[in-house]
């Protein structure tokens, strides 16, 4: 506890007692960063009429302040430790890129007082959370956005039925994108799906929103969806946390049973289709007032940027750099011209929208400029607002073209926006980048040089990697045959690059398995093939499979068993027998499953073993119905190195094909010579097998 | 006063510890700081780089193009590929060796890191190229490239952390058993900058 007096003086009489609490409290939270609770005696003194004024003397003030510490943290990990910091119970996801670390890092810190798991799919992360949050339990689930497609069947209606518990649907965005199938925007699903959203612009932010988040979930009975970007996901901060006894304690009711409230059926759905939309307007209202949502800026302007997420971020800047190359404020009060000033508004709650404040930041403006990625949201929004409201003004953005549509914004495209609404063409000519393209440096002028031709440097299946030998069995099997080869989600749609060539599809989470089937009807004369890796196929893959024995298909699946969910960064999954709350558990074996299923054909072979491989492939591929081989052989991520192979220079004939078949990262040629670059070589082996004279030595050897 | 500083190479080469070692000593000596990682699919040996920025001032994690004080390549294209992001007289500290991707290999394209050099040399007025597989050769090592390559770029003096201040961020974040192994290597850099 910590207490101080302060006196204030202030100068009208007229004051009412709430603005005279509100002053306080501004003051108390100017002097202390962070409190979690104020006590506050005071008295009024007034003095003589003509004096006009009132002393206002304050007795005591108790201010309880949090203990904190400073982290260097990524902005999953402030998620994370934000989550924790609301005294979160259960938490569950499946891993995807930008969301990962926010579930690992919860169960890094993790004393045992709290539920972690890496569910089997996103569907079922959400359900197992929606129960705890029923049963009272604060609950969050993490996925990427591509998994909220996966978990909206059982959201849709978890919007309507509600929560008890505080539960955040976390959701990463991936603009660009970087890592994904999509660039869909969460903004926009949660206005579909009818829930609050939440949208950090910074790391810092993200830390204190999801711990309004789940408070917000808890007063309104809704789960609350908390969005956030690779930007955000992935930028690392130092950031003030709390100390960990100043984590909330959520004691756990326990489930009521209340099938008025617990069971949906249409008549349930009708009235609570009502009661959510009597309720998002008094939403809006609250979380319009949140300091997420706030606008700087000159009351003169006439010109205003709305923005939200990373791109409030950029905006700061390009006006920055603006402000400074120009010699203006852009976002002070005095004007050195019509232009030279702006107002901005942030929008941290997109959903429900924040209409008053959206109204205020469009008073005085002529135009508006919106800065944001993925759909324009913000815009739609902002052209709603001003048609409802019949406000004569002109928005632009994505809609009318002058924002790109896709991809990621930054500095430099904000900045180059900012100039061409504001007619500084001059200054964005200057130093215009095309994003995308190799131009060269006009900053650095030392002499006058011809960039050389980069080298292309896509991602590759590692050096060592299983799938590499998997990938070739099936293509030397295959040699001169009709085949399609069906792609999925993980570090084997890499398989697609030359010269493995051998991926041909990629929809999504366990297509492949079932759009094998579909090829198979209607090109009778084609061996259909479906590569899924471990972790997919537990996620998806199963239904699928039933699919094709059920229907008659005729197919060959292909499990790419590596031990691990790779391409996200190594999580466990049903198969590795370990569990995110550090239990080693029985693994669930695929071959039982697919002899459950029907399968009489199944099949494991090591690929790096290459020759059983092909042989493999070629005697299954003959037979009629579903068949599986199931290449198991770990990610060198979790496995130990073999000894390094090497090129007998004297035997070497240079004739390359090892580059050629494989395209191994750590077979490269060197002043003429093909050479293995030891620090990238596993061992595998692989290039040994395909050596037509046996001048690879080293690596694995066959066992 | 603000600080940016990039990293960039290939994936798997290590910029990743070298980012957080820059970031953990900035922090230290109570400066704020932000960076942003490439994660996820490029890793597999694609392009990576990393944006650091220290001190007030910033507000995007990404450095804006002609706003880096000192660049640290890890390879020379990729050097190359990144220059836009360096401001007129900032500092490049880039390895020598050039990593072949499977492309150029598959291509029979030439790539020499040489050419990539010869246009660092042309364009930038502070330049350091570190033959790190020499001190790697030395030192018995082929994983300490990071380590290096950031003694080299803390020897240039634009970064303001010192080398002690990195030895301190490498004792407390790197695994005690490699701690030896780094501090030759961040020395070896170091003087390999100064000659």
């Amino acid at each position: 506890m910590v207490e101080k007096s302060i006196h204030i003086r202030f100068k009208s009489k007229r004051i009412l007692l709430h603005s005279v609490v509100e002053f306080i409290y501004g003051v108390v939270i100017q002097n202390a960063e962070w409190y979690t609770e104020i006590v506050c005696d005071f008295a009024f003194c007034v003095y003589g009429i003509e004096q006009e004024s009132i002393y206002l003397v304050i007795h005591r003030i108790e201010i309880k302040v949090s203990k904190m510490h400073k982290e260097f943290l990524m902005g999953n990990e402030a998620i994370a430790l934000g989550a924790m910091a609301a005294g979160v119970n259960v938490v569950s996801g499946y891993p995807g890129t930008p969301s990962t670390e926010v579930l690992e890092a919860i169960a890094k810190r993790n004393d045992g007082s709290t539920y972690v798991e890496w569910s089997v799919n996103e569907k079922a992360g959400l359900e197992v959370a929606a129960a705890a949050a029923y049963s009272g339990a604060r609950s969050i689930v993490t996925m990427k956005q591509v998994g909220l497609n996966v978990a909206s069947d059982p959201l849709m209606s978890l919007a309507y039925v509600g929560v008890k518990g505080g539960m955040v649907v976390m959701v990463a965005d991936d603009p660009g994108p970087i890592s994904s199938q999509t660039e869909q925007d969460t903004r926009t699903f949660g206005q579909f799906a009818k829930l609050p959203v939440f949208d950090p612009s910074s790391a810092a932010e993200a830390y204190e929103m999801i711990q309004t988040a789940f408070e917000v979930s808890e007063k309104h009975h809704t789960p609350v969806i908390f969005r956030s970007t690779t930007r955000v996901c992935h930028a690392y901060a130092s950031l003030e946390v709390k100390d960990k006894e100043e984590y909330y304690n959520n004691e756990i009711e326990g489930f009521e049973k209340d099938s008025s409230r617990w069971v949906i059926f249409p008549r349930l759905s009708f009235r609570r289709h009502g009661e959510i939309e009597e309720t998002l307007p008094q939403i809006a209202d609250e979380l319009g007032a949140l300091a997420y949502n706030k606008m700087e800026g000159s009351k003169a302007a006439t010109v205003g940027i709305a923005c939200g997420g990373i791109s409030y971020a950029y905006v700061k800047e390009a006006l920055a750099i603006l402000n400074e190359e120009l010699g203006w404020n852009f976002l002070g009060e005095e004007t050195a011209g019509r232009y030279s000033v702006c107002r901005l508004l942030k929008v941290g709650t997109p959903h429900p929208f924040p209409e008053e404040q959206a109204l205020s930041f469009m008073d005085g403006l002529e135009q508006i400029l919106v800065v944001e990625e993925l759909d324009p949201y913000i815009e739609r929004m902002l052209l709603q607002t001003a048609g409802k409201h019949q406000r004569a003004i002109a928005i632009h953005g994505k809609m009318d073209g002058s924002v790109k549509t896709a991809g990621e914004n930054t500095v430099e495209s904000v900045k180059t926006n900012i100039c061409e609404l504001l007619h500084l063409q001059s200054v964005c000519d200057k130093d215009r980048v095309e994003s995308g393209s190799q131009v060269e440096s006009n900053v650095l002028s030392k002499e006058n040089a011809t960039m050389p031709e980069l080298p292309v440097r896509p991602p590759v299946l590692c050096a060592g990697c299983p799938h590499r030998a998997s990938f070739y069995a099936v293509k030397r099997a295959m040699a001169g045959r009709k085949a399609v080869f069906c792609g999925d989600i993980g570090c084997y749609t890499l398989g697609n690059a030359m010269p493995l060539d051998m991926v041909d599809t990629c929809l999504c989470m366990g297509a492949g398995i079932t759009m094998a089937q579909g090829f198979g009807v209607v090109e009778k004369d084609t061996t259909c093939f479906a590569f899924v890796g471990d972790s997919t196929f537990f996620a998806s893959g199963m239904t699928g499979v039933v699919n094709a024995v059920y229907n008659q298909h005729d197919m060959v699946l292909v499990v790419l068993d590596n031990s691990t969910t790779a391409m996200t960064g190594h999580q466990p999954h049903p198969g590795t027998g370990k569990t995110m709350m550090g239990d080693i558990v029985n693994k669930v074996s695929i071959v039982k499953i697919l002899e459950a299923m029907g399968l009489t054909e199944v099949r494991m072979v090591n690929p790096l073993d290459l020759e059983d491989a092909i042989a493999a492939v070629k005697e299954v591929a003959d037979k009629p119905g579903v068949k599986a081989i199931i290449f198991k052989s770990p990610c060198i991520a979790v496995s130990k190195p073999e000894s390094q192979c090497s090129v007998n220079t004297d035997t070497c004939i240079n004739c390359k094909k090892c580059i050629r078949e494989l395209g191994c990262p750590a077979i490269t040629v060197e002043d003429g010579k093909v050479v293995i670059e030891p620090s990238l070589c596993f061992g595998c082996g692989i290039c040994k097998s395909v050596c037509p004279v046996h001048a690879i030595e080293g690596g694995r050897s066959h066992e | 006063m603000s600080k940016s500083v990039i990293l960039c190479g290939v994936g798997g080469q290590g910029t990743v510890l070298a980012s957080k070692l820059i970031s953990y000593a900035a922090m230290a000596k109570g400066e704020a700081v932000r960076s942003a990682e490439t994660i996820g699919m490029a890793q597999r040996g694609g392009s990576v780089t990393s944006h650091i920025r220290i001190g007030e001032g910033a507000f995007s994690p990404l450095i804006p193009k002609g706003k880096a004080d000192v660049m640290i390549a890890f390879e020379p294209a990729e050097a190359v590929r990144n220059l836009d992001y360096l401001k007129e007289d900032g500092v490049v500290v880039v390895s020598k060796k050039a990593v072949k991707p499977v492309t150029a290999s598959l291509a029979a394209k030439v790539y020499e890191g040489q050419d990539m050099l010869d246009y660092l040399e042309k364009k930038v007025q502070r330049l350091v190229i570190v033959d790190g597989q020499q001190i790697m050769d030395e030192l018995g090592s082929s994983k300490v490239l990071n380590v290096i390559l950031l003694g080299a770029a803390i020897a240039c003096n634009e970064i303001d952390i010192s080398v002690e201040e990195i030895r301190q961020a490498i004792k407390e974040k790197v695994p005690e058993r490699f701690y030896e192994l780094n501090l030759r290597a961040l020395d070896a850099g170091c003087q390999l900058a100064i000659k």
